[in-house]
């Protein structure tokens, strides 16, 4: 198949799996195998993309002009296509994940939200093919509204709370910052196609190179940059399966995806160090990653306290894009996939303790080490490529944003990112070690009998996420060449 | 057959009303009315493509020549209105018939039907002539044929509004005659083509300035400028639902052309001094009205009077492209003339759609109504998209053009009160989606009950075209373009 | 004296002045009614006026009679007249049906009776 044809094709598996779950509806088991098997192919597909995968950017489609300059238009680009692996990959693990979980937690509604599910993921692979700044802002909003069904699942008014702060700050940032933002790279350089070393003359004002890059970076609201990241806690109100995907994976890391996208095929990284609002940005990122494990710390919910670590570890791609050098660009791209398994691990831990053991709280899972050995191991697995520990993947993307921050010389921030992974043990690795060793007077010698598991489904999918990590750990070579091959990060 | 292009449109229903009430049956009469309707939308087509291809079309009416009989003078600004006023106008008569008969004595069914065309042609007569007298005339047609419409509301308020908008209104078409009444005494023409050719002639003239003045009052009244807009709400909300969607997409829509046609082809206001203090008037008068309706429309309890207040916002949005006063302001406005149209039509039909099954507009009553009418509902809300500016929309393109215009005029905090104004459109149509999808009360059991075929038809129709022109938009654009181009470049197109 | 060689303008505005006081201030519909037609009255006046000539003749053709006034605006006028009759007809309908659904003509009665419209 031809490169366009295969993008279309990327692009059509979610609708097709919308119109087989709706069709199947009454049928559970039918409508899984169509969630399932869609997501199958969508991963054949998009690594087959990979194996056809061209120099820079590569237009493959794009719709008549809307307006003067301004049209659809998709591409394939090595960013993209490691999104849409990553992103495919997960879909697949999730719905394994979801069978388990809606199912014993005997959740209303399924295929709505199956069904909606897979719109977001539809979305997502638009987000990841986009070739222009437009294409990308259609799919983002499209994300935002197909997610929030999801969001608001529960339908109490705590979720319609929720739900309400989720869509007014994504909506709201996107429409005050974003589009502007679009419209003024378009008045500025004629053009939003993604281009490989970016669009800007070199003679380009830099205080519109500023404007236009806060504009960005508050305008992904997804990014969840401070002080617009109250929308991710308050969208934790879904069922702990959306969390997982959505908000551990496509939805935030369609935001920092944004950025780097935007950083390196809008800006170019010369443009971007360019641009004085930079290095406050950067501080700002800074910030936002110190503030959001701080605050990740009181949290006693424990999707609570996982979110807030989201806000922190997003903060990490925009800083390693803000840094405007190869090794930033190389860091952030790693650190999108290493914490997209990392946290989608942990996610599926918090909700297979929901399931099994009924609790929610931080403070109650002393000692579950010995009901839940399984799931708290992986707990542990993936705590420690959050923080950045061997023998696992995160291990790199800090490594590559370490390097990053001392080849740009900002030494304060190489301190802040070493604190914070201080404080990523404090709050999340001790949560599975006071699991397993924690001794108080009702603990017993573990038997057989008491081990209480989440259901099968649900283990499988912890297990291969967690095997993941591990194993990005061992190999990361393929992905380090395919993010190489990213404008910018320089090989 | 062409040569009587341009009065038709204008004929075909002010010939078609009177036969029409002699029909006795209302079913009939329903039946003729859209063939009216129809055909005179076919005109419209045919006539702005010949407007299109071969430039200005007119047609004297009687034989006689311009600056003494009335011409009908169509250029692209009017084929432009025209299309729009006929096409919403027809599309509407078509899906009316289950929303009229739900609503309407049997009585007055068939009279419904006459006073709709008779409007129609008002509406129409306006946006065609060339003659500023004339104009009122079909004004006033319109206007009170209207006022009958409004009246027929299913609650006795209705009656109470329409009266309120009969006195605002004549105040607003006798304010209009008494302007003409000075154009003529310093000019001595009521021919628009010509009255422009003199008035600039004339100098900076107080008669003329006072001849402004009274026509802006009383267009701007018809318009439902904020501060003008009392009338607006409660004629909207207590109308017969089809009325609602009749007057929401085509009757302001005018009341903007006629603003425009005075503003820019007769009096020239370009060329004058007082262009600059009236512009900022219009952008004020606009963003305070972009925000206004906005708010109201947010804390409204009643879909239908939420929308109607979303209305006065809209028509803010219009005021200020004008207010901008560049060629690219104009067009801005005009798109959004256009766009409006497809996207408030959609809206109010969709809620006519609602009410027909659920019997009310309040948003307690329309909980759950995504799963009882998912089309119409979906439909709904992709014009509400559109309403927002949302990008693949027609709204958006129209917003696009506005900030253009602000932009190159280096209007930045102008910009910024446009974006923050899209924004509150969307909370008050994201309160709609809520209420919509969201679990009905208690243990009711939902049936699915979609709107009557026609009906849905239509709104799925207007919706899509919502869309369509997201992505196609060089129909609106470039006529839109053209006829600004027109207005102030000066040169005939 | 100049500003009485234009005394039928003064009428006009005095009328017109007079006919929006009653429809603004005037809270019974049919008064209402009233003040608009005399507001609308005023304006025919205003356009009768344009069209007298000084020393003009009724512009009818006749031997020997070289100025004619100018019979336009009283044409103009003779529509707006008809249009003015119309909307009293309609307005005096929507009354007479306000008070069959509301047993008042007086508008604060009628906006007692339902709720904030």
């Amino acid at each position: 198949m031809s490169l366009s044809s295969l993008v279309f094709a990327s692009l059509s598996v979610a609708p097709l799996a919308i119109i087989g779950i709706c069709l199947s509806g009454s049928r559970p088991n039918l409508r899984e195998a169509v969630s399932i098997l869609a997501s199958a192919i969508l991963i054949t597909l998009n690594l087959v993309l990979l194996g056809q995968l061209p120099d820079g950017a590569v237009t493959t489609w794009h719709s008549g002009e809307m307006l003067p300059g301004l049209r659809l238009e998709l591409a394939v680009e090595p960013l993209g296509i490691l999104f849409a692996i990553i992103a495919s990959t997960l879909w697949l693990v999730t719905v394994v994940y979801a069978i388990g979980y809606m199912r014993s937690h005997e959740e209303q509604n399924q295929t709505r939200f199956y069904a909606f599910f897979a719109l977001s993921i539809g979305c997502v692979m638009g987000i990841a093919f986009a070739g222009n700044l437009l294409t990308l802002f259609l799919f983002y909003e499209l994300l935002t509204l197909s997610t929030w069904p999801l969001v608001v699942h529960a339908g109490t008014d705590k979720a319609r709370q929720g739900g309400g702060v989720y869509l007014g700050l994504l909506l709201g940032t996107s429409v005050l910052f974003f589009l502007p933002a679009i419209f003024l790279t378009w008045w500025t350089a004629g053009t939003v196609t993604f281009t490989p070393g970016g669009v800007f003359n070199a003679d380009t004002n830099p205080v519109v190179l500023s404007v236009l890059l806060v504009l960005f970076v508050f305008g992904v609201g997804k990014a969840a940059m401070m002080p617009f990241h109250r929308w991710l806690p308050a969208a934790m109100v879904a069922p702990t399966p959306v969390s997982a995907l959505l908000h551990a994976v496509a939805v935030v890391k369609a935001g920092v995806f944004s950025i780097l996208k935007i950083g390196v095929y809008i800006f170019g990284l010369e443009q971007l160090s360019a641009a004085e609002s930079r290095e406050w940005l950067l501080y700002l990122a800074g910030f936002s990653l110190l503030a959001a494990s701080i605050v990740a710390m009181r949290q006693d919910n424990l999707k609570a306290r996982l979110a807030y670590s989201t806000v922190s570890q997003l903060a990490y791609v925009s800083l390693g894009v803000l840094l405007a050098v190869p090794a930033g660009v190389t860091g952030g791209g790693l650190q999108i996939a290493m914490h997209a398994f990392g946290k989608i691990t942990l996610f599926f831990c918090a909700g297979a303790i929901l399931v099994a053991s009924h609790k929610t709280r931080v403070s109650e899972l002393s000692g579950l080490g010995r009901q839940m050995p399984f799931t708290m191991g992986a707990f542990l697995l993936a705590s420690l490529s959050i923080v950045g520990l061997p023998p696992t993947g995160g291990t790199w993307s800090k490594f590559y944003l370490m390097l990053g921050t001392l080849e740009a010389g900002a030494l304060l921030l190489a301190a802040a990112l070493i604190l914070s992974s201080l404080l990523n043990i404090v709050y999340l690795t001790l949560i599975p070690v006071r699991a397993f060793w924690r001794f108080d007077g009702r603990d017993v010698p573990a038997s057989r009998a008491d081990i209480q598991e989440a259901p099968l489904a649900c283990c499988l999918a912890i297990g291969f996420t967690a095997t993941c990590c591990v194993m990005l750990f061992l190999f990361p070579g393929p992905l380090l060449t395919l993010i190489s091959r990213i404008p910018g990060a320089g090989g | 057959m062409l040569s009587q292009l341009p009065v038709l449109p204008v004929l075909l229903p002010l010939i078609g009303a009177p036969a029409c009430a002699l029909l006795r049956r209302p079913t009939l009469a329903w039946v003729f009315a859209c063939l009216v309707a129809v055909l005179a939308f076919l005109c419209t087509v045919s006539l702005f493509t010949t407007t299109w291809q071969e430039g200005v079309q007119t047609y004297a009416l009687g034989g006689w020549p311009s600056p003494w009989g009335i011409e009908y003078r169509i250029d692209l600004l009017n084929a432009l209105v025209l299309l729009v006023v006929s096409g919403i106008g027809a599309a509407i008569l078509l899906a009316s018939r289950a929303s009229v008969w739900q609503e309407i004595g049997e009585t007055r069914r068939g009279l419904f039907y006459v006073a709709c065309l008779l409007c129609l042609a008002g509406l129409l007569g306006i946006a065609a002539t060339g003659d500023a007298f004339n104009l009122f005339v079909f004004l006033e047609i319109s206007s009170l044929s209207t006022y009958a419409l409004v009246a027929m509301g299913p609650d006795r308020r209705a009656l109470l509004a329409a009266y309120n908008y009969l006195i605002m209104g004549t105040i607003g078409a006798t304010f209009i005659l008494i302007g003409i009444g000075f154009l003529y005494m310093l000019t001595g023409t009521l021919s628009m083509a010509d009255l422009g050719e003199r008035l600039p002639a004339m100098g900076e003239s107080r008669t003329a300035f006072a001849a402004y003045a009274f026509i802006v009052v009383g267009v701007c009244l018809k318009l439902a400028l904020f501060p003008l807009h009392l009338w607006l709400p409660g004629a909207y909300t207590r109308a017969p639902s089809i009325v609602t969607v009749f007057l929401a997409a085509t009757s302001t829509k005018v009341a903007l052309y006629v603003l425009i046609r005075f503003t820019y082809s007769v009096f020239h206001l370009e060329f004058s001094q007082l262009a600059q203090a009236l512009d900022t008037v219009f952008i004020a008068l606009g963003v305070i009205a972009v925000f206004a309706g906005s708010l109201v429309a947010i804390f409204e309890a009643d879909l239908k009077r939420g929308l109607a207040y979303s209305s006065v916002a809209q028509i803010g949005f219009m005021v200020i492209g004008l207010g901008i006063g560049t060629v690219e302001g104009l067009q801005a406005s005009l798109i959004h003339l256009f766009n409006h149209a497809l996207m408030k039509g959609a809206l109010f039909l969709a809620l006519a759609a609602f009410i027909l099954r659920v019997g009310s507009s309040n948003f307690s009553s329309l909980r759950g109504i995504g799963r009882r009418m998912p089309l119409a509902t979906a439909a709904f809300v992709l014009a509400g998209i559109s309403l927002i500016g949302i990008p693949g929309t027609a709204g958006f393109i129209s917003k696009w053009y506005l900030v253009l215009a602000a932009a190159a005029q280096q209007q930045w905090i102008l910009l910024g009160l446009i974006l923050a104004g899209s924004l509150l459109t969307a909370v008050y149509i994201w309160r709609f989606v809520e209420t919509a999808y969201a679990e009905p009360e208690g243990d009711s059991v939902i049936q699915r009950n979609e709107a009557p075929l026609g009906m849905l038809l239509v709104i799925v129709l207007l919706a899509l075209l919502n869309l369509y022109f997201g992505f196609d938009s060089r129909l609106p654009v470039e006529t839109a373009g053209g006829a600004a181009q027109a207005l102030l470049g000066g040169d005939a197109s | 004296m100049d500003v009485f060689s234009y005394f039928n303008y003064w009428v006009v505005v005095v009328l017109m002045m007079l006919g929006f006081f009653i429809v603004i201030a005037r809270g019974n519909l049919v008064k209402k009614l009233i003040g608009l037609n005399i507001f609308q009255t005023s304006v025919f006046i205003l356009y009768i006026s344009i069209g007298n000539v000084s020393g003009g003749a009724a512009p009818i053709l006749e031997e020997g009679v070289a100025l004619y006034s100018n019979p336009l605006p009283h044409v103009l006028i003779l529509t707006a007249i008809v249009v003015g009759i119309a909307t009293t007809a309609v307005g005096l309908a929507l009354v007479v049906r306000i008070h069959a659904a509301y047993d008042s003509v007086e508008e604060s009665e009628i906006l007692a009776q339902d709720e904030p419209c």
